[in-house]
């Protein structure tokens, strides 16, 4: 019963993404989704500083230092791709052209609140970028996130403590040890690491939890993270 | 007379820029950072400048040489975090009170700009709605959803980064170097860009991304 790595939850996410989507992968976790896509999907990724149809990192001797994501990493084209300027990017954001963005987090509320930008460090500044038009304005909003905190304290919870990105506007979430999507009745469990009993999940989890009738083990191929 | 767009220098360039200034400043993920015009900037030395750019502390900006030099008021970003564990000039200042910070989630941030240079005094957007970073704005319902009323963002200078240009001041970017530099340019009484090359004939009307008509300076910088 060993949980998913950070790169089997973003295995996980892809299985979702559907044939001839816009997607919008967030820093850290998500953008490695864009790694495990089922091979029958053909997708554009949007990189909301305006690249649409983001392709794999260039290779060390083909980076051109213009060719960027929104993550300041040097990426190539897909065949189709194009780039707009950002008030255009951010008008495709809002206007709710982006079918699904996945996104970390720190907390998700049962309702749905997400808060995903500031952690309040001390000694540093607020750092918000595109995640506030990005949560509150993509078609669908999924997170990829650890289930508890590394104090062991529950992420999902009935309320955010820290400062929330949008209010109600994610619809499902995947962590190392569960798909969860947020209903209007609020929390309900599509997938659980398999051998997790619903209690152990309860216990870990800051909210009410439901399990759906159809319920399913959540497994993932064997994925190694990078040393 | 016949248009001539192109200047000698940077310091040519920016030599009315006074105190108080409003200036924006491309570039955002690493790409269209006008770093050879706001060294120019910084070396000219006007003081108290509202800085309107996407990041106070990107590491491929030299933004954080004009907040060094003691010469910026404010800061209106999307994203104030330094690099590292120590806390950056920007953040230092923040902390101590010296300098003022507006943060507004990015796209907002786009759309302000691009309404100043639009005619738009202010619009209503979901963003932030239920935020901190919203919280005493307007709130009206649409269709029974929420919306936030956001005010137009103009500037005094607009400095921008460009892969090419002609003498009309016509504008090419190469890849993701675009992001704000077009909505910049629009929105500033006086919008000067740098660029690779300036080529001595006229742009194919095709490959012009933003028209001359909004930029009144263009410095070849080279690489």
């Amino acid at each position: 019963m060993q949980p998913l790595n950070r790169l089997q939850t973003a295995w996980r996410a892809a299985q979702d993404i559907g044939d001839g989507m816009l997607v919008n992968l967030g820093l850290g976790m998500p953008v490695h989704v864009a790694d495990y896509l089922r091979p029958d999907v053909d997708v554009f990724i949007q990189s909301e500083n305006g690249v649409i149809g983001a392709g794999p990192l260039a290779a060390p001797d083909r980076i051109d230092t213009d060719l960027v994501d929104a993550g300041s990493r040097r990426i190539t084209l897909r065949p189709g791709a194009s780039i707009v300027d950002s008030s255009w990017s951010f008008a495709m954001i809002r206007g709710g052209h982006i079918d699904v963005t996945i996104l970390g987090a720190f907390e998700v509320a049962a309702n749905g609140d997400l808060a995903n930008w500031d952690m309040r460090l001390p000694n540093k500044g607020p750092l918000v970028g595109g995640a506030m038009d990005l949560a509150a304005c993509a078609r669908a909003v999924w997170v990829i996130m650890e289930h508890v905190t590394r104090k062991g304290t529950p992420r999902l919870l009935e309320r955010c403590t820290l400062p929330l990105t949008a209010v109600r506007c994610v619809k499902r979430v995947y962590t190392d040890l569960a798909v969860i999507d947020i209903t209007s009745a609020g929390m309900m469990v599509r997938e659980v690491l398999a051998g997790m009993s619903e209690a152990d999940l309860r216990e870990r989890t800051g909210a009410p939890l439901t399990f759906a009738p159809d319920c399913r083990p959540l497994v993932a191929p064997p994925i190694a993270l990078p040393d | 007379m016949p248009i001539d767009k192109r200047s000698v220098s940077p310091a040519e360039a920016l030599a009315d820029v006074a105190d108080g200034a409003t200036v924006f400043i491309s570039g955002f993920g690493g790409a269209g950072f006008p770093n050879v015009l706001i060294r120019a900037l910084r070396d000219r030395g006007p003081k108290d400048l509202t800085l309107v750019v996407n990041s106070a502390t990107h590491r491929y900006s030299y933004t954080h040489e004009l907040i060094e030099a003691g010469l910026v008021r404010k800061v209106i970003c999307t994203a104030a975090r330094g690099h590292s564990k120590e806390p950056s000039p920007f953040e230092r200042l923040w902390m101590e009170g010296k300098i003022e910070l507006e943060c507004v989630p990015q796209g907002t941030f786009a759309e302000r700009i691009r309404a100043g240079g639009a005619g738009i005094p202010a619009f209503y957007t979901p963003v932030g709605f239920g935020t901190e970073l919203t919280r005493g704005k307007e709130v009206r319902s649409f269709d029974g959803c929420e919306y936030v009323l956001e005010q137009a963002i103009k500037g005094d200078l607009a400095l921008v980064r460009a892969d090419a240009a002609d003498r009309y001041g016509n504008l090419a970017f190469r890849y993701a170097q675009i992001n704000f530099g077009p909505v910049m340019a629009t929105a500033a009484r006086l919008a000067v860009a740098e660029v690779r090359a300036v080529l001595d004939e006229p742009m194919p009307h095709c490959r012009v991304q933003l028209p001359g008509v909004y930029v009144d300076c263009v410095v070849a910088v080279g690489v």
